[in-house]
Formats: C-alpha cells, sequence, structure tokens
C-alpha cells in the first residue's frame, strides 16, 4: 500500500506527464482526419478503432519509464529485499501505471470520439471496453516493461513486443463495439474480454516478478 | 537428458553426428521433392499450383513445432539454468522466423491464384504473422543487452509468455475472421487428403524435420565454438592487461 501511495504521489508530482500521455493520445487521434479527409460518415465508421489504437499506442509509450526510474535508483534493489512479495509489488506498480494512464486516457476517450464524429450509441460499449482494454495493456505492458528493463532502445522494443500478445485483447473489445454497431448483442465479448483479463490477472503477477527477479540477480 | 548437459559432449556428439544427419537430410529432400514435384500428380481443381502445398504445409508444422521446442527449452533453461538450453533457444528462433516466413511467402504466393489475392486479413494468416513477430521479438529481445545473460533469461521468459499465448491468439483469430481451408490432415475420420498427395507431403515432412534437426545442430555447435572464442579472447586480453599492469 505504501509503496502504491509512494508511486501514485510521484506520478501526480510531475502532473505534466499524466497531461502528456493525453495529450499525445488526442494529438495522434487528430491525425486521422487530416490523413484520410474529413468526410463525416468515412470518420464515424473508423473512429472507435481509431481511439481504442491511439490509446493503445499513447499507454504503450508510457511504459518504458514504468520500472527504470526505480531501476535507477536501486529502489527496485529495495523493494526486491523488502518483505513484501515481489508480485504484489509488481502488481501495485501496473496498479499505479493505470490508475496513471488508463484512467486518464478512459477520461479523454469521449473527447477524442466527439473529434471523429463516434455515433452516439457507442460512447457507452466503447468506454466500458477500454477499460477492460487498458487494464490489460497496463499488465501485458508492464510485463514488457519488466523484459526489456535495462535494454537499449527499450520502448521501441517493448512496443514491439508487446503488440502481438495484445493482439487478442484488441479483438475482443472492438468486438463487443463492433457488435453494437451492428445492433447485436455485445454481451459474448465483454465476457469473453472479461475472461481474459482476469486470466492475465493471475497469470502477469508471477511472469513479471520472475522477469524482474532476472533483472536483480 | 543431464547426461548430456555437458556442452564438450554434445560438442562431441554433435559433431559426430551431424556429417550422417546432412547425407539424410539430403536424401529425404531428394526423394520428397521427387515425389512432390514430378512423381505426384496436378490437382483437378487447383492444377500444377498444388505443389506449393508441399512446401507450404511442412513448413507452417515447421514454425509450430520449432515454438514448442523454443518454449521447452526456454522452460529448461529457467528452471534447471540448463547451458545448452539457452544455446538451444538462441539456436531455434531464427530457424523457426525462417521457416513462419516460408509457410508466408509460399502461403502469399499460393494465395495469388486460389483467392486471387497476396494477403488477406484471415485467421491463420493472422496467427501466422503473430507467430512471425514473436520470433522476431524473442530474438531483438536476446541481443538487447550488454550483458548475454541478461538477455538469455529475458527472452526465455518472454518465449514462456509466447507459449501461453499462442493458442489464445489462436482462438482470438478464429473467432475474427477465417477464410482459410480447415485442417484436411488431422481429422478424427483419417485424412480427407488423396494418398497420392499424402504420402509426398509426409516425405517432404520427415525431409522437413530432419532439416530442422540438422540446423539446430549445427547453429548451436556455432553458437558454443562462438561463446569458447569469446572466452578465449577475454582471457587473452586479461592476461595481457595483468602483464602491463
Amino acid at each position: 500500500m505504501a509503496l502504491l501511495r509512494r508511486d501514485l504521489a510521484l506520478a501526480l508530482r510531475h502532473g505534466i506527464d499524466l497531461l502528456a500521455v493525453v495529450l499525445f493520445f488526442l494529438a495522434a487521434g487528430a491525425l486521422f482526419p487530416f490523413a484520410i479527409g474529413p468526410e463525416p460518415a468515412l470518420l464515424a465508421r473508423i473512429a472507435a478503432g481509431i481511439v481504442v489504437a491511439m490509446a493503445a499506442l499513447a499507454a504503450l509509450l508510457s511504459l518504458d519509464r514504468l520500472f527504470a526510474a526505480d531501476f535507477e535508483d536501486g529502489g527496485l534493489d529495495l523493494i526486491f529485499l523488502s518483505p513484501l512479495p515481489l508480485e504484489l509489488a509488481a502488481m501495485a506498480k501496473v496498479l499505479v501505471h493505470w490508475l496513471t494512464t488508463g484512467l486518464p486516457l478512459l477520461l479523454a476517450a469521449p473527447i477524442l470520439g466527439l473529434l471523429l464524429h463516434l455515433p452516439g450509441e457507442l460512447y457507452g460499449i466503447l468506454l466500458l471496453a477500454l477499460i477492460g482494454i487498458t487494464l490489460a495493456l497496463s499488465l501485458l505492458g508492464g510485463l514488457g516493461a519488466g523484459l526489456t528493463l535495462g535494454a537499449r532502445r527499450g520502448g521501441i522494443l517493448l512496443a514491439f513486443i508487446v503488440l502481438p500478445l495484445f493482439v487478442p485483447v484488441l479483438i475482443l473489445g472492438m468486438g463487443a463495439v463492433l457488435a453494437v454497431a451492428r445492433g447485436d448483442s455485445p454481451v459474448a465479448a465483454l465476457q469473453l474480454l472479461l475472461a481474459l483479463d482476469l486470466g492475465l490477472l493471475a497469470a502477469c503477477p508471477w511472469a513479471l516478478a520472475g522477469a524482474l527477479r532476472q533483472v536483480l540477480q | 537428458m543431464h547426461r548430456f548437459a555437458n556442452p564438450g559432449r554434445f560438442q562431441r556428439l554433435a559433431t559426430r553426428v551431424l556429417p550422417w544427419l546432412k547425407g539424410l537430410t539430403a536424401l529425404s529432400f531428394l526423394a520428397g521433392l521427387y515425389l512432390a514435384l514430378l512423381a505426384s500428380p496436378p490437382d483437378y481443381q487447383q492444377g500444377e499450383t498444388v505443389r506449393i502445398m508441399y512446401v507450404h504445409v511442412p513448413a507452417a508444422w515447421m514454425a509450430l513445432f520449432a515454438y514448442l521446442l523454443l518454449g521447452l527449452a526456454s522452460a529448461s533453461s529457467l528452471i534447471w539454468r540448463h547451458p545448452l538450453a539457452d544455446i538451444a533457444a538462441q539456436a531455434l528462433s531464427p530457424i523457426g522466423a525462417a521457416f513462419t516466413l516460408v509457410a508466408l511467402a509460399t502461403g502469399s504466393l499460393w494465395g495469388k491464384p486460389m483467392w486471387g489475392t497476396y494477403w488477406v486479413w484471415d485467421a491463420r494468416l493472422t496467427s501466422f504473422l503473430l507467430l512471425f513477430f514473436l520470433y522476431l521479438g524473442h530474438m531483438a529481445l536476446l541481443d538487447a543487452f550488454d550483458d548475454r545473460n541478461r538477455g538469455r533469461r529475458s527472452a526465455a521468459v518472454l518465449a514462456l509468455v509466447g507459449l501461453v499465448n499462442l493458442p489464445i491468439i489462436k482462438f482470438s483469430v478464429d473467432w475474427w475472421n477465417t477464410l482459410h481451408q480447415p485442417a484436411s490432415i488431422t481429422r478424427m475420420d483419417g485424412p480427407s487428403i488423396d494418398p497420392s498427395m499424402l504420402w509426398p507431403l509426409l516425405t517432404m515432412a520427415v525431409a522437413f524435420h530432419l532439416f530442422l534437426l540438422t540446423a539446430l545442430l549445427e547453429r548451436m555447435r556455432t553458437l558454443l565454438m562462438e561463446a569458447r572464442l569469446r572466452a578465449q579472447r577475454q582471457a587473452r586480453f586479461e592476461a595481457m592487461q595483468a602483464e602491463q599492469g
């Protein structure tokens, strides 16, 4: 808990970093109307997809510093030596990442949706799917950050490693949104997304702690 | 298994076995290619292009098989700190990536006359593309650290995560979109493919397995020699420094 509070306080003290993620998300999303033309009908068709893809990129960009600062100043060694299980400490880190990027992105998503003419009936389901998607991104991304900690060019490598693992989450999350767009029930896709999230939640702490132990040995 | 863990013993064994393996691989490829390209009939629908299958299908099998081996090697390197398992994992991922690329490329060339396009976002194609990315990620991670052991251990964790993830990827893309034909060899009621095509295919599969084994042993041998060379150079460098200091 103390670790959670400390990391949150650190993140909030550098509030501009939080803002940068959201600003990147909005700016990257706003590129699309320039790239494909400002036609409302075309934009409305692909708006949900753009929002989710840009959220994924924004979350990945903020991941490479997840453990890096603590790794460089030795804080990670202290966490390793403390009686707290490394699995729990790793989860605290991942939770902080979600609170400081997933949540702000969730709040900013309707704004980007508005800019891209997202159809009104899709806002609710998109936000619901985004909760599951950003959670999975924080878990998978945390794992990637642990694996690439201290690597040359860690950031790009991290994104490259995480993206293939992230595809199932993206498919299921967008499956729910597309179902609503077709007028079907999104329940099946949402349940599968939830199942995937729970599976990741069960598996990622061990994998991440394993990865961190390799670093600290 | 642990009896062969000694790199020196492995080296001697590999050196003795490899020439035989190479000969056997060449022979089975000759037989397989003869059967596949000359002795087997063209398909009644697909004509001569069906012969692409004799390369495409075994390559795809090997791509998956190599990932399974990679996962096993990574697990034993993490659990038992097996030095040879590390070497095997390092040797396997470029081989697996190559097979995946061959499967993708031949599939793409086959897809053009059959489906009218080089690429579709079909489930199997997509999962193979992702498999290719997993291999490349493994190779990149291996090479990303100044400390080699660190890269090996991180890559081993990644390979295991990928092994767990592969069925999920497979399931999710199947659910997403499918155009590829269903499996026609491994079915409960026996293969639906005609024997005149099954035999060349199986011969090619044997040849591909042998080739995988040959390439793996050869690469492991090279990597071990490389490691020894590096250790010798390091020792010489330190001795020189000791003389000067």
